[in-house]
């Protein structure tokens, strides 16, 4: 029989003690910010009305939709369509390939801040669109095209090249193959990407801060500040005076996130298993 | 083939390449967005460094934008992010690689499939509420147990070290994944335990990929913003110690973009320039780790 000796357990121990540390962390965080918060989450909280005495989340949690809504409508076209372009079209041995990978892992690593930097000097200033919900939605559309992009071409790349086959035996043309029939094969991937950058745009404060403003009403049209829920609650917790609302909205953003990427991870486990 | 036919052809060919060619242009967004923000970032910041002057610009202890003449010295700027990511650093690093290591060889198949999604709920939790938390909790804490402010390099590292812990655990379990089983095989049929197949022989073939995390987590940590804002105390001198309050080059930009004018302006753009290339240097180190484990 293998004796074991002490530094094996040593090892095992440290291991499973990281292991605990981090999942002690977690629930600590979830936990801490659920005990806190909850018993905040008043009904006047959800007021229609935003008043300096009621600082009510309800015309942020509208702004963040609608930023959402707008940021995916530019994000989604563009993202999906260079995917196909790379998988469908390229050929991989094409240099401009490598460069577009190139260009999207950069895309992918600049911070949060320097997209807000970039959006404010180009959008607000360069534009003149002031502190507006569409200069804040374009700049969040850029941040998030990559990570689209990449989920958008690992769901095609997995989808089995007798798809295009059939298709192609069967008379139709590339672009109704790939319409047709490799890109609603993919869906389930696409879309869970879609909705990991819906998570993204939820969470963002650094990159609309300076692109979006951080007014606290109801948006009037695209071209008016409005402040997302990330901001909202920046505000409310650096201003210091509302530390039980900070609360409350820290719970709706913790349980936002929460369902975002269950979902997501739902969709991305019906991808995997369909193949 | 009938004229009809013909036709027919000839039409999805010119729409087949009609679509090609949009498909292609699309695909050029990327990159022409990448110089736009480049080109943007440069032309506006550009102007204040040679105004400031380059080295001045990099090595001055004062930022006083106030002052007359202001002062432009972005050098606390600059050590308060290495600290500030040093420090996260030295908790994440190892409470990460170790619990990667457990996530890949260690965790029964039941658990695994409770962890994985709590380590995307922990990288997706927002920085916002990330650096709340930390106001709230780590700031008191350090307060109480060294007796000072409480904001500054220690907390700031302690919720930064967390903030990396997804980054780190993700990429380096799927390095460990990648290593070949033969290599784990090989070492029990050589008499090794399972711990030590694992950290002595599984772990240094990994070891580019599990760098690789530690540098995407560096990335993380220097880009990291408002998390940082809320519980590294903002003020913009060189620290002599690492329970002092300091400024990163993010928090600069954000504190004070809403009011500064002119060279003020610009000085901070500037700042986000250095920030930028700071990024680029680590990317471009992390690219060229992963396509060696790949």
């Amino acid at each position: 029989m293998k004796k074991t000796k002490p530094s094996d357990w040593i090892l095992k121990i440290l291991v499973y003690l990281s292991a605990l540390i981090t999942a002690l962390v977690l629930l600590f965080i979830i936990l801490y910010i659920l005990v806190k918060g909850v018993p905040y989450l008043t009904p006047s909280l959800f007021a229609l009305k935003y008043t300096s005495a009621n600082v009510s989340m309800f015309p942020a949690i509208i702004n963040t939709l609608i930023t959402c809504v707008i940021s995916l409508c530019i994000a989604v076209p563009f993202g999906i369509f260079t995917a196909v372009y790379l998988v469908e079209y390229a050929k991989s041995t094409n240099k401009f390939v490598g460069v577009i990978r190139l260009m999207t892992e950069t895309l992918a690593g600049i911070p949060s801040i320097v997209y807000g930097l970039f959006g404010f000097l180009c959008f607000v200033s360069y534009f003149k669109w002031g502190y507006s919900v569409l200069a804040g939605a374009c700049t969040l559309s850029i941040m998030v095209m990559p990570s689209i992009m990449r989920t958008t071409e690992e769901a095609l790349l997995s989808t089995p090249e007798s798809y295009r086959e059939g298709a192609f035996g069967l008379g139709a043309g590339k672009l109704r193959t790939i319409f047709r029939i490799v890109l609603p094969a993919a869906a389930p991937g696409i879309l869970s990407g879609v909705i990991l950058a819906i998570g993204r745009i939820v969470g963002e404060t650094a990159a609309i801060i300076y692109t979006s403003g951080t007014a606290p009403k109801l948006m009037h049209d695209v071209f008016s500040s409005a402040r997302t829920l990330a901001v909202h609650m920046y505000a409310l917790s650096t201003e210091g005076l509302h530390m039980r609302e900070s609360y409350a909205t820290a719970v709706v953003l913790l349980a936002m996130v929460a369902v975002i990427n269950t979902v997501s991870t739902l969709l991305a486990k019906k991808l995997q298993g369909d193949m | 083939m009938t004229k009809l036919q013909a036709d027919r052809a000839a039409k999805n060919n010119l729409k087949e390449n009609a679509a090609h060619a949009v498909f292609f242009l699309i695909a050029l967004m990327s990159i022409s967005a990448v110089i736009l923000i480049c080109g943007f970032l440069f032309y506006n910041g550009i102007p204040a460094i040679q105004k400031v002057g380059l080295w001045n610009f990099l090595s001055g202890n004062t930022w006083a934008p106030s002052d007359v003449p202001p002062k432009y010295g972005i050098h606390p700027m600059i050590l308060g992010s290495i600290y500030i990511t040093g420090a996260a650093l030295f908790f994440g690093v190892p409470l990460g690689i170790l619990a990667a290591v457990f996530m890949a060889r260690f965790c029964p198949k039941k658990i695994y499939a409770l962890a994985k999604p709590c380590v995307n709920l922990l990288a997706g939790i927002p920085s916002i509420v990330y650096g709340f938390f930390g106001m709230v909790s780590i700031v008191p804490l350090v307060r109480k147990v060294f007796g000072v402010n409480g904001s500054g390099i220690l907390t700031a590292g302690i919720l930064l070290g967390i903030m990396i812990l997804p980054t780190i655990i993700g990429i380096s379990e799927s390095a460990l994944r990648a290593v070949p089983n033969s290599y784990y095989e090989a070492s029990l049929g050589l008499g090794a335990s399972h711990e030590r197949a694992v950290f002595f022989v599984e772990l240094p073939a990994a070891r580019s990929g599990i760098l690789a995390s530690v540098i995407l987590g560096i990335g993380r940590a220097v880009g990291e913003t408002m998390a940082v804002i809320m519980v590294a105390g903002n003020q913009a001198r060189v620290p002599d110690n690492i329970l002092q309050g300091v400024r990163s080059l993010t928090a600069n930009i954000v504190l004070e973009m809403s009011y500064a004018t002119d060279l003020h302006r610009g000085a901070l753009i500037a700042t986000g320039v250095v920030l930028f290339v700071f990024i680029m240097i680590i990317n471009v180190i992390f690219s060229i780790l992963l396509r060696r484990f790949k």
